[in-house]
C-alpha cells in the first residue's frame, strides 16, 4: 500500500480500513491469503512455462510453435493413423475374401457390416435415409423389392457403377419412354393404362378402364415390365405387380409416371470409394433385411 | 495461514486450528501380549495383501486363473467363485456399505481396534517404524541422531532407511498392480519394461503415498486427514471398550524412590513410559482423545514397569466408561455387549451382507435387452406383409460357451429370423464365453395380422442345458391409421 500515513483500524473487526471512502463507506483493507498467493504465482509460472513449451501466442500469419511441437491436428493424425494401422488385419482379410467367405466369419461380418453403417452415413444416407428407408424417388433398401437385384455381386455393380451416371460408361442404363409427352398415347389410353397397371396389386378403382387398358399394357410395356408386370431385374424395370411403388402408388403418381417417367440418378462410387469401402457398403446394404 | 478477522462475539477460544505443528514423535520400542497380538495381525494382513495375487484357481479355458482380479480392459472382476460385470457395481456398493457397518458394529463394541491394528496406514507405518528402529536404534538412539551434526555416519544410516522404505513403498505399490494384471506375467513385465503407462503411474503414485504417508505423515494421517478418527465418537457410548488410564488406581501419581511406600498415593510412578511408546505421541492418562488409535501398546509398557516394580498390572487397560464410574464407585463391573447401538448396527451389517450374497448367488448368467430399429419403425415388403428389426443384445455372463434358442412369446402370427440364420425355424446360437453378443433380428408379420396398433409381446431366449430362460420385452410397429 501507497500510504505511509498510519493505517486507521476498524474497530468491530480490528482489522485495518482501506483509506479511500465512497459514500460513508468504507471497506476493509485484508490482503489475500498466502495460499492463494502462492497458487496465483505458481499459475503464472505455470503459464510461463507453457508459453515456452507449447503453441501460445497467436500472430497474423501463424503462431509460436513451443518447444514441445505440440499440435492437435498432428495429435489427431497420429490417432487416426494408429486406427488404420489396428484396422490393418481386419481390412486385408477382408479384401482376401469374396462375400460368401465373409459371411462366414462373424467377427470380420460385424466389422465389415460397422465400417458400410458408417460410409452409408457418410455417402448415401442423403438420398437413401439414415435408416436406408428411402424415399420417394430413391429406393427402401431394407427391403426385399429390388430394382436392379440384392445379391452381393448386383448390389457391389450398382454401387460401383451407378445408375444413369454421366461419368461412368459401365452404369446401370434404363429409360422409359414419356408416353404422354413424346406423343405416343392419347391421354385417355394413359388413364387406362394406369388403372390397368394398379389393377396388377389389386388396386384398379375403376375396371371397365383397366380393361381397356390391357391391350394397352401388352402393346406397349411388357417389352421391359413382363407379362403381369413382374419387372426386369436386367433392365432395371420395376416389378408393378407388388406392393412396393417406387414413385407412388396412386392413379395421380402412375399416371404421371407413364406421362413423363423421372429417371434417378445415382452416382457412381468407384472412383470415390476404393474396392474395400464399396465391398463393406456391399455387406451392410445386404444384411439390412433384403439381401438376397 | 494468515487467520481471517473474527466478527464481533465470535468465541475464539473454542476455534481448534485444522493444523498446527507439533514435535515428532518418536515412538520407543515395547514387549507384551497387545504388542505381539498387532505384530501378528500385521503379518497376517501383509501376507494377505501381497500374496493374494499369487492364488490361482481354476475357472476353465476361457476366464483367467487369478483367484482375485480385476480386469480393467475386459471390463470384469473376478473374485474365487464370483465373477461381476460393470453393471453390477452396486454389489460392490453393498459390499462397501456392509463393511462400513461392520466396522461401525465392531467400533461400537471394542473401540477404534480398526485403527490400532487393521488400518492400512497402522500397519504400513508400524512396518516402517520397525524398520527405523532396526537402522537407527530405539528411541534415545533416535532422538540423539537427530540432534547430532550432520556426519557421513548419519547420513548413511539416514540414506539406508529411506532406501528401504522406498523398496517397501514401492512394493506396495508394485503389488497393487498385480491385482488388476495377471501376476505371474505382470510381475517379470515390470522389470522388463514392458509393464505400460498405467502400471507404471500405479506404482510411481501408490510408491509415493506409501512412503510420505507411513514413513513422513505417519499419525498425522489419523490426526488430521482421516475423517473416520472425527467421526467414530458418534458410534461411542459408555459401554464401549476404550483404552483407559484407571486413575482410579493411578492417581496421584508422582516419582517412586526404592523404599518408599505405597500408601496415599495411586500407582503411577509418571515414568512417561506410556507416552514414549505411544505411536500417536498421546498422554493416554489424560482421558479419552481423537489421536488415540486403541492400539493397546501404552497397556504393554505399563504393565512391563509395573511387572519391574512389583505392581499389579492394568493401571491402564481396555475398559468401558461405565466400568470406570462403576469401579470409582467401588461397585462390580457391568459388561453390556447386547446394547440398542449394538444390535442396531449388526443387523443392518447382516442384513446388508446378505443383500450382497443373495447379489451374487442370484445373478443370472443369462440377460437379454432388445432395441428396436427406429428409422424407421417398420418396413413394408413387396407382398404386404410387414417387418420389424431389431438388436438383441444377449449376456453370457458365465465363462463357459452357451448354446441358446430364440422364440417370439405373444406375438400371434410372429415370424423371427436372425441375420446369417434365415435358415432356421428356431434360430440356435452359441454365445461366446463372457462376452455381450449382439444379433440383428428380423420379426415378420402377414399383412392381415395386423390391425391398425403397436403390439406388445416378448422374445425368449432360451437355454435348455442349463434350464435358464431369459425375456425381453420388444414391440412390433406398423403403419396407424
Amino acid at each position: 500500500m501507497a500510504d505511509t500515513t498510519k493505517r486507521e483500524i476498524d474497530a468491530v473487526t480490528g482489522a485495518p480500513l482501506h483509506p479511500h471512502e465512497w459514500d460513508g463507506i468504507r471497506e476493509l483493507e485484508i490482503p489475500p491469503p498466502r495460499w492463494w498467493v502462492l497458487t496465483y504465482l505458481a499459475c503464472v509460472v505455470f503459464a510461463l512455462g507453457w508459453w515456452v513449451f507449447y503453441p501460445a501466442w497467436p500472430f497474423i500469419g501463424g503462431y509460436t510453435k513451443g518447444l514441445l511441437g505440440y499440435s492437435t491436428r498432428a495429435e489427431l493424425a497420429d490417432t487416426m493413423a494408429a486406427v488404420k494401422a489396428a484396422q490393418g488385419p481386419m481390412n486385408s482379410r477382408l479384401a482376401s475374401l469374396d462375400y460368401a467367405a465373409i459371411r462366414g466369419q462373424p467377427d470380420l461380418m460385424a466389422f465389415a457390416v460397422a465400417g458400410g453403417r458408417a460410409l452409408f452415413g457418410e455417402n448415401c444416407a442423403q438420398c437413401h435415409g439414415a435408416g436406408a428407408q428411402g424415399q420417394v424417388g430413391f429406393p427402401n433398401l431394407l427391403d426385399d423389392d429390388w430394382l436392379w437385384g440384392g445379391s452381393y455381386g448386383t448390389l457391389q455393380t450398382t454401387i460401383e457403377h451407378g445408375i444413369r451416371s454421366t461419368v461412368d460408361a459401365d452404369t446401370r442404363q434404363s429409360a422409359m419412354p414419356a408416353f404422354g409427352k413424346d406423343g405416343f398415347l392419347t391421354r385417355g389410353q394413359i388413364a387406362d393404362l394406369a388403372q390397368y397397371v394398379l389393377a396388377l396389386s389389386g388396386r384398379a378403382g375403376d375396371v371397365a378402364a383397366a380393361g381397356r387398358g390391357a391391350p394397352l399394357f401388352a402393346e406397349q410395356c411388357v417389352a421391359c415390365h413382363g407379362v403381369g408386370g413382374t419387372g426386369n431385374r436386367a433392365l432395371g424395370a420395376p416389378n408393378l405387380a407388388d406392393d412396393i411403388w417406387f414413385y407412388g402408388g396412386d392413379a395421380t403418381a402412375v399416371t404421371a409416371q407413364i406421362w413423363s417417367p423421372r429417371h434417378g440418378v445415382m452416382p457412381a462410387w468407384s472412383g470415390r470409394l476404393d474396392a474395400l469401402a464399396i465391398k463393406k457398403l456391399t455387406l451392410y446394404v445386404h444384411s439390412l433385411g433384403g439381401g438376397e | 495461514m494468515t487467520a481471517m478477522p473474527r466478527t464481533a462475539g465470535s468465541p475464539a477460544e473454542s476455534e481448534v486450528p485444522l493444523w498446527f505443528a507439533r514435535p515428532a514423535v518418536v515412538p520407543k520400542r515395547v514387549k507384551g501380549p497387545f504388542r505381539r497380538f498387532k505384530w501378528a495381525v500385521m503379518a497376517v494382513l501383509l501376507a494377505v495383501y501381497w500374496g493374494v495375487p499369487w492364488l490361482r484357481f481354476d475357472r476353465g479355458p476361457f476366464a483367467p486363473d487369478q483367484a482375485v482380479l480385476i480386469d480393467l480392459p475386459g471390463r470384469k472382476a473376478y473374485f474365487l467363485w464370483f465373477e461381476i460385470w460393470p453393471q453390477e457395481i452396486y454389489i460392490v456398493t453393498g459390499l462397501l456399505v456392509a463393511m462400513a457397518i461392520g466396522l461401525f458394529f465392531v467400533t461400537a463394541l471394542l473401540g477404534r481396534v480398526w485403527c490400532g491394528y487393521a488400518c492400512p496406514q497402522t500397519v504400513w507405518t508400524d512396518l516402517f517404524m520397525t524398520v527405523e528402529r532396526w537402522l537407527e536404534g530405539d528411541r534415545a538412539q533416535r532422538l540423539r541422531l537427530a540432534k547430532a551434526p550432520w556426519t557421513a555416519a548419519k547420513l548413511l544410516r539416514r540414506a539406508a532407511k529411506h532406501g528401504v522404505w522406498l523398496i517397501i513403498a514401492m512394493a506396495t505399490g508394485g503389488a497393487w498392480i498385480l491385482y488388476f494384471n495377471d501376476a505371474p506375467t505382470a510381475l517379470p513385465a515390470v522389470f522388463t519394461g514392458a509393464g505400460g503407462a498405467g502400471v507404471y503411474t500405479a506404482i510411481a503414485v501408490l510408491t509415493a503415498t506409501t512412503y510420505l504417508l507411513a514413513g513422513w505423515a505417519r499419525e498425522t494421517v489419523c490426526t488430521f486427514m482421516c475423517p473416520y478418527a472425527r467421526f467414530q465418537s458418534a458410534m461411542f457410548d459408555r459401554d464401549t471398550l476404550v483404552v483407559s488410564y484407571r486413575a482410579l488406581h493411578g492417581e496421584p501419581r508422582g516419582k517412586h524412590k526404592a523404599g518408599d511406600g505405597w500408601t496415599d498415593r495411586g500407582g503411577c510412578i509418571d515414568c512417561r513410559q506410556c507416552v514414549e511408546v505411544c505411536p500417536t505421541g498421546i498422554d493416554i492418562r489424560d482421558g479419552l482423545q481423537m489421536t488415540c488409535i486403541s492400539c493397546g501398546l501404552c497397556i504393554d509398557a505399563c504393565n512391563g514397569i509395573m511387572d519391574k516394580i512389583g505392581r499389579p498390572h492394568n493401571l491402564i487397560g481396555y475398559d468401558t466408561e461405565r466400568n470406570l464410574t462403576l469401579g470409582a464407585l467401588g461397585q462390580p463391573r457391568q459388561w453390556r455387549f447386547v446394547r440398542l447401538r449394538t444390535v442396531g448396527y449388526f443387523l443392518v451389517f447382516a442384513l446388508a451382507g446378505l443383500a450382497v450374497l443373495w447379489s451374487l448367488v442370484a445373478r443370472s448368467p443369462l440377460e437379454a435387452s432388445v432395441l428396436a430399429d427406429r428409422t424407421p419403425l417398420y418396413v413394408q415388403l413387396s407382398n404386404g406383409d410387414l417387418r420389424n428389426g431389431y438388436i438383441l443384445k444377449l449376456l453370457n455372463k458365465s465363462n463357459q460357451p452357451q448354446h441358446i434358442t430364440l422364440s417370439l412369446d405373444g406375438l400371434e402370427g410372429g415370424r423371427l429370423t436372425v441375420l446369417d440364420h434365415e435358415a432356421e425355424a428356431q434360430p440356435r446360437l452359441e454365445l461366446a464365453p463372457d462376452t455381450v453378443a449382439a444379433l440383428r433380428l428380423f420379426v415378420r408379420l402377414q399383412r392381415n395380422d395386423w390391425h391398425g396398433a403397436p403390439l406388445d409381446y416378448r422374445i425368449r431366449v432360451h437355454d435348455q442345458a442349463r434350464g435358464l430362460t431369459a425375456t425381453a420385452p420388444a414391440r412390433f410397429e406398423g403403419p396407424r391409421p
